[in-house]
């Protein structure tokens, strides 16, 4: 992002692949082994239509776009999603993708910017009303 | 039977200190694939001015997430976790978790409403260190679907 840009700019589009496997690796890495997210038995049983992927990957996944887009890992001030939709994750190799569009909405006085965040998958908003606030970036 | 909204405002004991370790925040980032050098290399974290590596923006989760079942798993308050669903989340910064940060939470029940059979619980958890500097907010907003 360019620094003390007023307008609004288009962020490159982030595209990243979840398959089972990387499921597997959220669940122990963040504590969350609720069935849904590894058993197509249990998932299935409570109306959903595959094993799910954690909402909280979702949002990881956008932190590492928002992550991207501001230039540092440590630039976030403020993150917030609404999960609307589920992320399915077939059982193969493939897995699915989600894509992450941002918008930049230009910089206030205390160096601040807000970002818009698009997640889709297949075509879907799995993500509502997710920005960012980052902060700018040491020259 | 819908949540009682008596527990509107109250905050909880804080929680027991949870120990930020290096090689849980390389784990998490790799799990989510984030492979910034601030999260995996002392050296580049201590470059850029941190004690030791810091955590991917979401890292606080695995600690409010596992704290806030204080409220969740409240029998006063009663929600059947079986009929939890996540809705909501956000973060508010003071700055990023570091390794080495010894953390405790203090939650409270922020809002409960009652909507279309369903109640709507936000809980916020507060992140400090154990010396008392606040690290991160977090809130959460989990969806309890009524029966039927």
């Amino acid at each position: 992002m360019d620094a003390g840009k007023a307008e609004r700019e288009e962020l490159p589009t982030q595209t990243y692949r979840v398959t089972r496997a990387d499921l597997v690796r959220y669940a122990g890495a963040s504590g969350d082994f609720n069935v849904i997210h590894w058993s197509e038995r249990l998932a299935t049983k409570v109306g959903l239509p595959n094993v799910i992927a954690h909402g909280m990957l979702t949002m990881a996944l956008a932190g590492r776009a928002v992550t991207t887009w501001a230039g540092a890992p440590d630039a976030v001030v403020d993150f917030s999603v609404r999960f609307s939709r589920p992320v399915p994750v077939p059982d193969d190799d493939e897995g699915t993708e989600v894509e992450f569009r941002g918008v930049a909405k230009g910089e206030t006085e205390d160096g601040l910017t807000q970002i818009d965040i698009t997640a889709t998958c297949h075509g879907e908003k799995v993500l509502s009303q997710a920005r960012a606030i980052v902060r700018r970036q040491r020259a | 039977m819908p949540l009682d909204k008596s527990f509107i405002g109250r905050t909880y004991p804080p929680t027991a200190p949870y120990q930020v370790g290096r090689e849980k925040i390389r784990e998490f980032a790799k799990a989510i694939g984030a492979t910034d050098p601030l999260y995996l290399d002392p050296e580049a974290a201590r470059a850029a001015g941190y004690t030791d590596v810091i955590a991917p923006p979401t890292f606080p989760v695995i600690i409010s997430m596992a704290a806030s079942r204080q409220i969740v798993d409240d029998p006063a308050l009663g929600v059947d976790y079986s009929r939890v669903v996540h809705g909501d989340q956000r973060f508010a910064y003071q700055r990023p978790v570091v390794a080495g940060d010894e953390l405790v939470c203090v939650n409270s029940v922020e809002e409960i409403l009652s909507r279309g059979g369903h109640d709507f619980l936000t809980t916020r958890t507060d992140v400090s260190t154990s010396a008392g500097e606040p690290v991160v907010s977090v809130w959460s907003k989990l969806v309890v679907r009524g029966e039927g």
